[in-house]
C-alpha cells in the first residue's frame, strides 16, 4: 500500500548516474505516464554550500529603449527591465527568482540564456563571462545552458514529432553519431516519463503535462549544467503541476543540473529552490535561503508577498486573516520611484527612502536585504540602518559625522564572511 | 437594501437559511456533439446559492467547472449544444428560456466576471463605454446618464481619478485595475448573482489579495450570491462558505468549506491538498501528484470517473470502483456530500493524507 | 501621430520615385533601341530620321539627364521636341509619341472612367462579402452556411475574364440590356453613367465578393469566439449588436488590410473590364502603350499611376487602422 501511495512500483528501475543510461526499461507504460517512477524519490533539495557556483550574475543590466513617436525615432526613455542584478546559482543547486509581473524576472532568465544580450554586467558561466560573447561564440555555451519554457502548447512545434523536437539538439550539436539518435530521444522520453514508443507522435496528441515532459526531455538532450526554467508549471492543472516538479527535483539530483527557477508561486519556489532572490521594479529587494526568506523575510516587500498567499489552512481557522494590504501599482520602469523602487507602496516608507538607494545589505550568514528600515513584521526599525553605511542623516541629508562604508556597500554576488547582525546592530562573523 | 451578513466563516449557513436560494442547478447535463462524439461535459450536477452566500466552485481543466456556469446565463450555442436539467435564477427557469428570457436576467440579475480581463474587454471601445453600455442594456437612460454612472462604479471599485480614466482604453490599465474595471461592468445593474469564473488566475497575489477583498466588501454591500470558480483551494479557504468539488463533469464533493477542506473525504480531493506545496509546508518531503491525466469526456469510464488515477481505490472491495458509479451521499454529516466507495474515508485520511498535507492539523484534530 | 503619417508619406514618396527612376533605367538601357520601332511608324526608316529621333528621344544623353529633365517637368513647365516642338505644362509627364497629345491631359481624361469601375466593384464585393460572410459565419455549421461555402467556391473557380465575357455577351450583345458599356461622365448624366456601369460593377464585384465572403467569414467565426464576444453576450446586448458592434468591429481589422492592397491592385489593373466593356479607361491606355513602338511617355505615366495608388492605398489603410484600434492610435 505505501509503495502505491508514493507512486511507485515495484523494483522500479535506476538510472546510473552521471551519463543518463536507463539500466531497465519498465515495462507498464501506464505507470511511466503517471509519474517519473524510474526515477527513484529524492533526497529533498537542500542547499549545499560548500559547491562552487556554477553562474554568477554580476550587476546584470537590461534597458530597452523607448521611441519617440515623432518624425525622428529618437530614443526618448529606457524600460529598466533589470536594473543591476547580481546572484549565484551552486553547481547541482537552485535558486529561485521570485516576484510579480513586471518584476523583470523573466527579462533576468532570458538574459542568462543569451536570448537577450544584456545592457551592461557580467554573466560567469562556469568563469566564462556570456554576456561578452556573439552569437557564434555562444553555440558551444548554448549545450550547457537550457531553457524550459511557460507554455507547453506554444513552445513546441506542431508539425514536428516528439522524435524530430527532442533529436534536433543532439544533430545541431552532433552529440551522438546519426544512428543513436533515436535510441537517445527514447532514453529521454523515458526518463520525463513519457512511453519512448510514441517518439513519432505529434505534440497535439499530448496532454498539457506531458508537453511540458516533451519540453524538458528537449532541454536534456545535450546534459545540461544549467537549467532556466522560466514558470515550468504554471501553465498547468494542480494536479499535474506537482508531477513536473518531482520530475525537474529528480532530474537535478539524478543528472547535477542546476536550476534558475523563475516563478509567481511563492510555495512552489519554496519547494523547489533552497535559496530565493525576491525582485522588485528590476531589483532584487532580497535574497537568502529558504529559512531566511520565508520565515524571517526582512523586506517589507517580501512581507506583503507572503502575506498574500491564500492558504488552504484558513478554512479550519475561519474567516481571513490579517495581511499586509499594498495599495496602488507596479509603477512604471520607465521612470521609476526615485531612491527605493517599492517606496511608493511601501507602508513604512520615510523621508530617506526617496533619496538614497538602500543597498543589498547583508543580515545574515546567507541573506541579503535592501531595505533602509529592515525588521521583523510590525517591529521596524524607527531609524535608518543604513544612514550611518550611506554617509548620511536620518532623514537622509548628508552627515559630515558618518563615514560611508565602501566594504559593506560593494554590491557582489555571492555572500561575506562578515555581515551586519539587525539585532545587536554590530557586524557579525562566521 | 444591503442586508450585513458576514460572508465567510460557517456562520452565514445559518443566515442563509431563512431565504430561499437564489440560483437553483438541479440535474444539470451539458453534452456537446462532436465529430469525435459526444462531449459529455457536464452531468447531473446540482447546487443552489443563497444571497449573500459564496460558494466555490474546483476543478481543473475538462471538469465542467465554467461549462455549468456559463449554462447558467445561457450562453451555450444551442446549436451545438444538448443541455437538461433545470436551473433557475431567482425562480425563473433558464433551460430552455427564450433568447429574451435570457438577455433580461444576463448582465441584469447575473452577472460575470471573467479570467482574463484583457481578453475578456473589447480592446477597440473605452472602458467606460463599455460598463455604460451594460447600463443601457438594462436601463432607458441617456449616454450621458450611463457615463456618470460607469464613472461612479469605477470609483466604487477603487479606479483613482475614476472620471479621466473613464475614457481610457482597456490596455491602458494595469492586470489589477483591468479586473476591477471588469467587475464594476458586472456590477452596474446590481446584480443578486455574481459568476466569477477564475477572476484572479491570471493575477499576481498581491492583485489578487485586493481583487478578494474588493469582492467581499461588495458582496457585503450588495448582499449577493456568488459563485467563485476556481483552481486554487487557497481562494476557496478565503472566501467561499461552500464548496462543490467537480471532477470529469461531475460533483464529486459537496459542503461547507471549513468541514471539506480540513475533512475531505474524497481522494480526488486528498490529492488537490496534497499535490500543491503551501508557504509554510516541509520542504523535505516529496509533492503527492495526482496520477495520470483527466478522463476523456468522450468515453468517461464506466465506473468513478476518479478511479484510474485513485491510489486508494485497492481499498474498496471487488472491481466496485470500475464498474459503479458510486452516488453523491452524504459521509461524516448530512450536509458533507461525496461520491466515493470508500467505506471508511476518515481513518484512510488521518492514516495516509494528513501526515502529507499537515502534520500539525493531525495533531490537533 | 502626425510624425507616423509624416514618416510614412517620406517613405511612400521615395517608392514612387525610385519606381519612376527604375522605369527610366529600363527604357534607356534596355536591351533594344526604343527609336528604332518609331522610326519604322511612319513611312521608311532613313538613317537620318533615325539619328534625329535618337536625339529628339535624348537618347544621345545619359539616362541621369533625362531623368532630370522628366522630374523637372513635374515643378515647370517644358519644350518638348518630337518632329515638331510641343509646350508641355507643368505637371508635365510628357508627349505621347502616338497621339502627340500631352500624356497629362489624357491621364486625367481617363482617370475618371477607371476609378468609377473600380471603386463601384470594390464597394459592390466589400459590402456584400462582408454580409454574407457575417451571415455565414453567425449560422456556422448550417445548411446556410455550407450552400453560402459552396457557391463562393463555384464562383471564384470561374477565370474573372469569363465572367466579365459571359457577362457582356448576354446582357450587352444578346438582350441588349446594358448595350452601351462606354464611360459617360458622372456630372453630365448620372443615370447613364451608372447604367453603363452596371456590367463591370456587377463583374468586378460578383467575382471578388466570393472571395471576400471566405475571408470575412472566417474572420467573423475567430471574432465570435472571442472572449469579449462572450463578455458582450454575458451583459445581455442584443444579438444583432454582439454580432456588429463587438465582433464585426474587431474582424474588419484584417478585413480592411487584404481590401488596401486588393483595391490598390484592382485600381492598377482594370485592363480586363476596360478591354472586355471597351471602356476608355487608364487600363486599356496601359495596354496600348506597351504595343510597339512603346509609347515611352504613356507607360511611364500609367506606371507611376499605379505606384502612387499602391502607397497611398497602404497608407489610407494604416490611418484606417489607427482610427479602428486604439492600441495602435496610442502607442
Amino acid at each position: 500500500m505505501s509503495e502505491v501511495t508514493h507512486g511507485l512500483p515495484d523494483g522500479a528501475a535506476e538510472i546510473e548516474l552521471g551519463d543518463g543510461l536507463i539500466d531497465e526499461l519498465a515495462d507498464e507504460a501506464e505507470l511511466l505516464d503517471a509519474d517519473s517512477s524510474v526515477l527513484k524519490p529524492h533526497a529533498p533539495t537542500e542547499l549545499d554550500p560548500s559547491r562552487p557556483a556554477i553562474l554568477e550574475a554580476d550587476g546584470l543590466r537590461m534597458y530597452f529603449p523607448v521611441k519617440s513617436s515623432g518624425i525622428l525615432r529618437r530614443t526618448v526613455a529606457h524600460v529598466q527591465a533589470v536594473d543591476g542584478v547580481s546572484f549565484q546559482v551552486p553547481a547541482g543547486g537552485s535558486l529561485g527568482l521570485v516576484g510579480e509581473s513586471g518584476c523583470g524576472k523573466s527579462t533576468t532568465g532570458r538574459l542568462i540564456t543569451r536570448l537577450e544580450k544584456p545592457t551592461s554586467g557580467a554573466i560567469r558561466f562556469e568563469g566564462e563571462d556570456l554576456a561578452k560573447l556573439s552569437k557564434r561564440e555562444m553555440k558551444p555555451v548554448r549545450r550547457e545552458v537550457q531553457m524550459i519554457f511557460q507554455d507547453p502548447y506554444s513552445s513546441l512545434n506542431p508539425r514536428h514529432t516528439v522524435g524530430t523536437i527532442v533529436g534536433t539538439p543532439l544533430q545541431v550539436h552532433d552529440v551522438v553519431p546519426k544512428k543513436q539518435v533515436l535510441s537517445r530521444v527514447q532514453e529521454l522520453l523515458e526518463v520525463v516519463g513519457l512511453n519512448p514508443e510514441h517518439y513519432n507522435r505529434y505534440p497535439n496528441e499530448f496532454s498539457g503535462g506531458q508537453r511540458q515532459r516533451i519540453g524538458i526531455a528537449r532541454a536534456l538532450a545535450l546534459q545540461p549544467k544549467l537549467l532556466v526554467a522560466d514558470e515550468p508549471v504554471s501553465a498547468l492543472d494542480v494536479s499535474i503541476q506537482a508531477q513536473v516538479i518531482n520530475l525537474l527535483q529528480d532530474i537535478q539530483r539524478e543528472f547535477d543540473v542546476a536550476f534558475l527557477f523563475i516563478a509567481h508561486d511563492l510555495a512552489v519556489v519554496r519547494h523547489f529552490c533552497p535559496e530565493i532572490a525576491v525582485m522588485y521594479l528590476g531589483k532584487i529587494v532580497e535574497i537568502g535561503d529558504r529559512e531566511s526568506i520565508y520565515s524571517a523575510p526582512r523586506h517589507p516587500y517580501t512581507q506583503a508577498l507572503l502575506s498574500a498567499v491564500p492558504d488552504v489552512r484558513q478554512a479550519s481557522t475561519g474567516g481571513r486573516r490579517e495581511r499586509i494590504r499594498l495599495e496602488g501599482d507596479v509603477p512604471s520602469p520607465i521612470d521609476p520611484p526615485s531612491g527605493c523602487r517599492f517606496r511608493t507602496r511601501c507602508p513604512i516608507a520615510q523621508e530617506i527612502c526617496a533619496k538614497h538607494e538602500p543597498p543589498l545589505l547583508q543580515i545574515g550568514r546567507r541573506h541579503k536585504v535592501a531595505c533602509h528600515f529592515p525588521g521583523r513584521l510590525g517591529q521596524a526599525p524607527t531609524e535608518p540602518l543604513t544612514a550611518r553605511l550611506l554617509g548620511v542623516d536620518a532623514h537622509g541629508n548628508p552627515d559630515a559625522g558618518a563615514s560611508p562604508s565602501a566594504e559593506i556597500l560593494e554590491q557582489r554576488p555571492g555572500y561575506a564572511d562578515t555581515w551586519f547582525d539587525l539585532d545587536n546592530k554590530t557586524f557579525a562573523r562566521a | 437594501m444591503s442586508i450585513p451578513t458576514t460572508s465567510t466563516g460557517v456562520s452565514s449557513s445559518n443566515d442563509g437559511d431563512q431565504q430561499e436560494p437564489f440560483l437553483v442547478v438541479d440535474g444539470l447535463t451539458v453534452r456537446f456533439p462532436t465529430h469525435d462524439g459526444l462531449v459529455q461535459a457536464v452531468t447531473d450536477l446540482s447546487y443552489s446559492v443563497r444571497r449573500g452566500e459564496t460558494l466555490g466552485i474546483v476543478g481543473e481543466s475538462g471538469s465542467g467547472k465554467s461549462v455549468s456556469s456559463m449554462a447558467v446565463l445561457g450562453l451555450h450555442n444551442p446549436r451545438q449544444t444538448r443541455l437538461n436539467g433545470s436551473i433557475t435564477v431567482g425562480g425563473v427557469e433558464v433551460v430552455g428560456a427564450s433568447q429574451h428570457t435570457l438577455r433580461s436576467i444576463r448582465g441584469n440579475d447575473v452577472a460575470m466576471i471573467f479570467q482574463d480581463p484583457l481578453t475578456a474587454l473589447h480592446p477597440f471601445y473605452s472602458i467606460g463605454s463599455q460598463i455604460a453600455e451594460a447600463y443601457r442594456v438594462h436601463h432607458d437612460v441617456s449616454k450621458k446618464q450611463a457615463r456618470e454612472r460607469a464613472i461612479e462604479m469605477l470609483a466604487r471599485v477603487g479606479i483613482p481619478q475614476p472620471s479621466r480614466r473613464v475614457d481610457d482604453y482597456p490596455h491602458q490599465f494595469s492586470g489589477g485595475m483591468r479586473q476591477r474595471a471588469m467587475i464594476a461592468m458586472a456590477l452596474v445593474n446590481d446584480p443578486k448573482l455574481l459568476i466569477a469564473d477564475e477572476p484572479t488566475t491570471a493575477l499576481d497575489v498581491t492583485v489578487q489579495a485586493q481583487i478578494l477583498d474588493l469582492l467581499q466588501d461588495l458582496q457585503r454591500e450588495y448582499n449577493s450570491a456568488i459563485v467563485m470558480i476556481t483552481h486554487d483551494l487557497g481562494v476557496i479557504a478565503e472566501i467561499a462558505d461552500e464548496v462543490l468539488v467537480m471532477y470529469g463533469g461531475r460533483a464529486v464533493e459537496k459542503g461547507s468549506t471549513s468541514e471539506v477542506l480540513t475533512h475531505p473525504e474524497m481522494p480526488y480531493t486528498w490529492g488537490l491538498l496534497s499535490s500543491v506545496p503551501d508557504v509554510t509546508a516541509d520542504t523535505t518531503t516529496r509533492l503527492l501528484p495526482i496520477p495520470g491525466t483527466p478522463p476523456s469526456l468522450l468515453s468517461p469510464p464506466p465506473g468513478c470517473a476518479f478511479e484510474p488515477r485513485c491510489i486508494h481505490a485497492t481499498a474498496v472491495p471487488g472491481d466496485l470502483c470500475a464498474t459503479t458509479l458510486p452516488l453523491l451521499a452524504p459521509g461524516r454529516s448530512a450536509h458533507h456530500l461525496k461520491r466515493c466507495h470508500l467505506p471508511d474515508p476518515d481513518a484512510i485520511y488521518e492514516q495516509f493524507v494528513i501526515p502529507e498535507v499537515a502534520p500539525e492539523a493531525g495533531e490537533t484534530r | 501621430m502626425l510624425g507616423y503619417i509624416v514618416r510614412r508619406l517620406v517613405s511612400a514618396a521615395l517608392v514612387v520615385v525610385l519606381t519612376s527612376m527604375f522605369l527610366f533605367l529600363l527604357f534607356f538601357k534596355g536591351p533594344s533601341d526604343p527609336a528604332r520601332p518609331l522610326c519604322d511608324l511612319n513611312g521608311k526608316c532613313t538613317p537620318e530620321k533615325l539619328a534625329i529621333l535618337t536625339e529628339d528621344l535624348g537618347l544621345n544623353d545619359s539616362v541621369v539627364h533625362q531623368y532630370g529633365i522628366w522630374a523637372k517637368g513635374l515643378v515647370s513647365d517644358r519644350e518638348i521636341k518630337f518632329g515638331a516642338t510641343f509646350t508641355c505644362e507643368a505637371p508635365c509627364l510628357g508627349i505621347s509619341y502616338r497621339t502627340r497629345g500631352e500624356v497629362r491631359k489624357e491621364l486625367v481624361e481617363k482617370l475618371p472612367a477607371t476609378l468609377s469601375i473600380a471603386v463601384g466593384g470594390a464597394t459592390i464585393y466589400l459590402v456584400t462579402g462582408v454580409l454574407l460572410g457575417t451571415i455565414a459565419a453567425r449560422k456556422r455549421g448550417t445548411n446556410m452556411d455550407r450552400g453560402l461555402v459552396a457557391v463562393s467556391v463555384f464562383i471564384s473557380a470561374i477565370p474573372y475574364y469569363v465572367v466579365a465575357l459571359l457577362l457582356w455577351i448576354f446582357f450587352s450583345l444578346q438582350w441588349k440590356w446594358f448595350e452601351d458599356t462606354s464611360y459617360h461622365p458622372l456630372t453630365e448624366d448620372p443615370l447613364a453613367w451608372a447604367w453603363a456601369l452596371v456590367l463591370p460593377w456587377f463583374a468586378i464585384g460578383l467575382t471578388s465578393s466570393t472571395a471576400y465572403a471566405r475571408y470575412s467569414r472566417g474572420q467573423m467565426i475567430e471574432a465570435l469566439g472571442e472572449d469579449f464576444v462572450r463578455t458582450a453576450t454575458a451583459k445581455g446586448v442584443s444579438e444583432r449588436a454582439v454580432v456588429i458592434r463587438h465582433a464585426l468591429r474587431a474582424a474588419i481589422v484584417p478585413i480592411i488590410t487584404i481590401f488596401g492592397l486588393d483595391f490598390a491592385f484592382l485600381l492598377s489593373g482594370t485592363v480586363f473590364t476596360e478591354q472586355i466593356f471597351q471602356i476608355d479607361g487608364i487600363g486599356r491606355w496601359a495596354i496600348q502603350s506597351l504595343r510597339s513602338p512603346v509609347d515611352f511617355p504613356v507607360v511611364a505615366a500609367t506606371v507611376l499611376f499605379a505606384a502612387i495608388i499602391v502607397v497611398v492605398a497602404n497608407l489610407i489603410v494604416d490611418i484606417l487602422y489607427s482610427v479602428i484600434d486604439p492600441r495602435v492610435r496610442l502607442s
